[in-house]
């Protein structure tokens, strides 16, 4: 079987830009193009302009399959709206994290991990009557605009009143002269817009953001930057810090869960409470400078307690950071661990999430 | 482009300049481009012995950890502390501040490239 890697309509942008190309979920992605460092600082300093259109989109119109499938209640989100929520399996294991936008035309918009639209896609199906849900990933384009300069910029280029886009919140307008689904959202920690667009008109409105950027010192951004954005505000990455074994509960994703309801995984996920958790997500700081990693093992007094399931450096914060599976009993902030580092213990602390917030969150 | 006259170079992409009794080992401009940020070394201390070849080292960038390796045998005369606080020297200039460690009592390693052998087998590797 040949496996051909997907290109999104800006793959001939990035390598224009002199960006290294990766792999990712399937996809070729930009994964820095100058370096990640300055577009990390570029992004929680100035703005950085993001391809994601690699996320996956699938429209769902049958409202009582949404409420089925999706982890959190529905009935409150109104049109023009967007919430977090969770797509689990029967066990209560995570098939994925999601947004969900409550469109203009009734019914809603997923917005779900790259590697995981297809397989999302067919779960949703053999859920749903015939004809009420479409993969449309691929028709969709998504540049994101991340930073404090970002609402600005954005505001510059249409004539769309964005101050009244509440965060969480999305319009349909223009912006640069393409019609754009204007999402307040993000993945940064930062505010800022995803924007949605056709894919014939993603490279215009790239360009017009990068060159109206200018003034505002914006910089696009790869993978590897968003990578250590989100970890920094504490958002969990699909695959990384939760997979399909994984209960919300156990992910810290507790919020996302509306119990009263009847979900796909809710008796699952119950019963687990009841039982009591095995292991709980802790945001862990390091305090030597060696670099926790994906699948390091946790350890207290020397013994196994859990395993990271992110790790890097903190360009922010100027320390390292990792988020790690531990045993329950050692979720307490301040509690003192370990990370064994090639054979060796590094010491961490338990610290809350996120690990780093924004200054002035508007 | 920096002076690359009189350096030698490993397969697994490090440098090595001698300079009298000593040698000044880096890591090559296509590790570092490679590598992409990066953020720590883990270095050996003054007084230890490395094998040509041995390993000398790990390379945390932002992206991964990586070995590195000592291009020839020799004792630790001296560690570059500049990279302490500012590892993107690596980055920044691979074969001036961005070295790494300084060895005396070297023992060669003759299976070392010159810089036309070393850039041709750079070129081997990628596709483009």
């Amino acid at each position: 079987m040949v496996v051909t890697a997907e290109r999104t309509p800006l793959y001939d942008e990035h390598v224009r830009l002199g960006a290294q190309i990766t792999n990712f979920g399937g996809w070729l992605m930009p994964l820095q193009y100058t370096s990640i460092r300055e577009e990390h600082r570029a992004v929680r300093e100035a703005v950085g302009l993001f391809d994601l259109s690699h996320m996956g989109e699938i429209r769902l119109k049958d409202d009582a399959a949404a409420q089925r499938l999706l982890t959190r209640d529905l009935t409150p989100l109104r049109t023009g709206r967007v919430q977090y929520a969770l797509l689990c399996n029967d066990d209560g294991g995570i098939n994925d994290d999601v947004l969900v936008y409550a469109v203009p035309e009734g019914g809603y918009l997923l917005v779900v991990n790259a590697g995981n639209q297809d397989s999302d896609f067919d779960w949703i199906r053999s859920h749903t009557p015939d004809g009420a849900v479409f993969n449309v990933g691929r028709e969709w384009a998504l540049v994101g605009v991340q930073g404090p300069g970002a609402v600005a910029l954005v505001q510059r280029v249409t004539s769309s009143a964005l101050g009244t886009v509440k965060y969480y919140a999305f319009i349909e307008g223009r912006v640069a002269d393409v019609a754009c689904l204007i999402s307040r959202t993000g993945y940064t920690g930062e505010d800022g817009f995803e924007l949605f667009c056709g894919n014939d008109d993603a490279g215009r409105l790239w360009r017009a953001l990068l060159e109206e950027g200018q003034a505002d010192g914006i910089r696009p951004a790869g993978l590897g930057a968003r990578d250590t954005l989100r970890l920094e505000a504490g958002m969990r990455l699909y695959g990384n810090d939760m997979d399909d074994k994984t209960n919300p509960l156990e992910a810290g994703l507790e919020w996302t869960l509306s119990l009263d309801k009847d979900f796909i995984g809710r008796d699952a996920i119950v019963e687990a409470r009841q039982r009591g958790l095995d292991r709980r997500l802790v945001g862990l700081k390091m305090l030597d400078r060696n670099i926790p990693r994906h699948g390091y093992r946790v350890l207290r007094d020397g013994q196994p307690v859990g395993v990271v399931s992110s790790g890097n450096v903190s360009f922010t914060l100027g320390y390292n950071i990792a988020m790690a599976y531990v045993l329950p009993a050692l979720t307490e902030p301040q509690t003192r661990l370990d990370i064994d580092v090639r054979g060796r213990a590094s010491p961490a602390e338990v610290v809350s999430l996120p690990f780093y917030k924004r200054p002035h969150p508007k | 482009m920096p002076d690359l006259s009189g350096m030698r170079f490993s397969e697994s992409h490090e440098w090595v300049k001698r300079d009298g009794e000593t040698a000044i080992v880096g890591i090559t401009e296509y590790a570092q481009s490679q590598l992409g940020d990066v953020i720590y070394l883990e270095l050996p201390t003054v007084g230890q012995q490395l094998d040509a070849g041995g390993r000398l080292g790990v390379i945390e960038s932002v992206k991964a950890a990586s070995d590195l390796y000592s291009p020839v045998g020799g004792e630790v005369a001296d560690i570059n502390q500049e990279l302490k606080d500012h590892p993107e020297y690596v980055n920044q200039d691979p074969y001036g501040k961005g070295w790494i460690i300084k060895l005396r009592a070297i023992k060669d390693n003759p299976k070392l490239l010159d810089q036309k052998a070393y850039d041709d087998f750079v070129k081997g590797k990628s596709p483009s």
